[in-house]
């Protein structure tokens, strides 16, 4: 019944994400439609794809870092994919790939850094000093980014400023296809974790008596969510939320073992950033909100509501 | 009649990385099938160290350890925990999970990585409810349970690994007379059941004397004494490893401590 429940919220937002858009398309046209077949639907696919993405990867993060609150960009990524953005928009790098590419190097470096300062003694990685690299990489890393922001020009500004706040309008079949070829990987060995993350939620000690290798659990969950988080920031900049609300709203309905919240989250993270872009490119037609500010307009009150219903019972 | 020896520690000693001094040295501990170990000692006495050793997370530093004649250190964690259940002192509760759940987390090391969980698991776990007496709890958040019921949920799901050997970590630190009984009760009677040994690491000398079969006391990460309860929780021993005058009285047999107050010593 609820897996019923969340194809049908997929369904429905994927058929939004095609039928709906800034140009009238009438529904007997769908099919040959070029706006459909060349805009819309590898953009809808596209915010499938990354909203799931994202949504996984908060989801096995939070059981990693074993804090409830983390998200995908709890670790710095966001930082820097942000600060590689800037630079690439600041140094006027050209091509269609630049940015993208330029993201995904900052994120990755990124995630090398804040990896290297949360291994304990050369060998552990210990949660609280990850999420504390984390926090000061992405602090460093933004403070970088504002000041180079601040000294460009106005429009290079607007642009920087808008790739922060994310956005899918850079959709093509080619960015589906990186995506399609990229993602089931770092998905697979997340699914693959799902059960032993079930046994390090009970703490480390507790999980290596059950069987579970704890360490090479660690880091193959740690390299593999921020391989995902990075992709989805390099091809739609940095979207927040569906990797926070997602996986809770999940949580909620699922309960919270790994195997099944794992696919629910995909599907939920997808149906969600499908419906907000749509939102953000509907809404000012012809003009386009950044689809992150949609999902914190969507995400934050959805959140705020299911803190009342936890702090209340 | 010669028991299956399960756990054969030998001289072990282990040096933490960076320290001058070895936190065990010269421990010996032989555990078979039906036996209930007690480890005893102050605090840093080395039993948890002895523990670490035992179950294969640091190599010993000199003498060997070995479990089922297999050196603790070539056994993965994954065929470990079919063999050896732990109840740690703490866990976490990361998320809210209910009792059934918890317990089925036992089965982790029988279950392949693809694998669903079998109706053997499920049995398995009803199994251990059971012999826990856990099983009216099955539908229970584990934050609605007693410290006492919480702790045999947790020997349950130890019981759910189906091993040869349990350990327990200080299971009765914050229970109460009674819950303290019925946990120390319960590993008696698991092991009486047979085809299982206990370990069990505690503070409480009274009762590892009345329900364990053999005692090892640790002092200074050394064996003070080892061997039938009566035999090692002499006032002479005890009184030099706690350094706190006591008095032994014998109780159905079995040795008592009554520590002293300072006045009645002298």
């Amino acid at each position: 019944m609820k897996w019923l429940g969340l194809a049908l919220a997929a369904v429905v937002a994927f058929g939004l994400a095609v039928v709906l858009g800034p140009a009238h398309v009438p529904l007997s046209d769908l099919a040959t439609s070029d706006i459909v077949r060349s805009l819309r639907l590898p953009r809808a696919i596209l915010a499938f794809l990354v909203g799931g993405a994202l949504a996984l990867s908060g989801a096995s993060l939070q059981a990693l870092v074993r804090n409830p609150l983390a998200d995908p960009f709890l670790l710095g990524l966001s930082g820097g994919a942000g600060l590689g953005a800037v630079l690439a928009i600041a140094l006027h790098l050209a091509g269609p790939w630049a940015l993208p590419l330029a993201a995904f190097a900052g994120a990755l470096a990124a995630m090398a850094l804040v990896y290297r300062l949360g291994l304990v003694g050369g060998a552990e990685l210990d949660p609280r000093v990850l999420i504390l690299a984390g926090v000061v990489v992405g602090a460093f890393a933004s403070a970088v980014t504002t000041a180079i922001v601040s000294l460009s020009e106005a429009t290079e500004l607007r642009n920087a400023f808008l790739w922060l706040w994310g956005g899918l309008s850079g959709a093509s079949w080619d960015t589906v296809l990186v995506a399609c070829v990229y993602f089931p990987i770092p998905v697979a060995v997340l699914v693959a974790a799902a059960r032993p993350l079930d046994v390090l939620a009970l703490g480390e000690e507790p999980a290596r008596h059950l069987g579970t290798d704890v360490e090479p659990l660690k880091r193959r969950v740690y390299v593999a969510a921020s391989l995902l988080t990075a992709a989805a920031v390099a091809v739609s900049g940095v979207i927040g939320f569906v990797g926070l609300v997602v996986p809770h709203a999940m949580r909620a309905l699922w309960g919270h073992r790994h195997r099944p919240l794992f696919p629910a989250a995909f599907l939920g993270g997808g149906a969600l950033l499908a419906f907000s872009d749509t939102v953000a490119r509907t809404v000012v037609a012809p003009r386009e909100l950044p689809v992150g500010i949609v999902t914190a307009l969507v995400g934050v009150p959805v959140f705020a509501f299911l803190l009342r219903k936890w702090t209340a019972s | 009649m010669d028991r299956e020896l399960i756990l054969d520690v030998r001289g072990a000693a282990y040096r933490y990385p960076g320290t001058a001094e070895d936190a065990i040295a010269e421990v010996s501990l032989a555990v078979r099938v039906g036996e209930f170990h007690a480890v005893l000692g102050p605090n840093g006495s080395g039993k948890t160290t002895l523990v670490r050793v035992a179950l294969g997370l640091v190599e010993p530093r000199s003498g060997t350890c070995e479990i089922l004649r297999r050196p603790a250190t070539t056994w993965s964690r994954r065929e470990l925990a079919r063999v050896v259940g732990v109840v740690t002192q703490r866990e976490d509760n990361l998320f809210p999970q209910r009792v059934r759940e918890s317990v089925l987390l036992g089965r982790y090391p029988h279950l392949s990585l693809w694998g669903r969980e079998r109706p053997e698991d499920h049995a398995a776990v009803t199994r251990a409810l059971e012999r826990c007496d856990t099983l009216s709890l099955a539908d229970r958040w584990l934050w609605t349970l007693s410290g006492g019921e919480y702790q045999r949920v947790r020997l349950a799901r130890a019981l759910a690994q189906e091993p040869r050997l349990l350990v327990l970590d200080e299971p009765t630190a914050s229970l109460d007379v009674r819950h303290e009984m019925e946990l120390f009760e319960l590993v008696r009677g698991l092991v009486d059941q047979g085809g299982l040994a206990a370990i069990v690491i505690t503070h409480h000398v009274n009762l590892a004397a009345r329900f364990a079969d053999r005692v090892l006391l640790l002092s200074g990460g050394r064996t003070a004494a080892g061997g039938a309860p009566a035999d090692v929780l002499t006032r002479e021993t005890v009184e030099r490893v706690f350094a706190w005058p006591v008095a032994i009285e014998p109780f159905e047999g079995c040795p008592q401590m009554i520590p002293l107050r300072r006045k009645e010593a002298t």
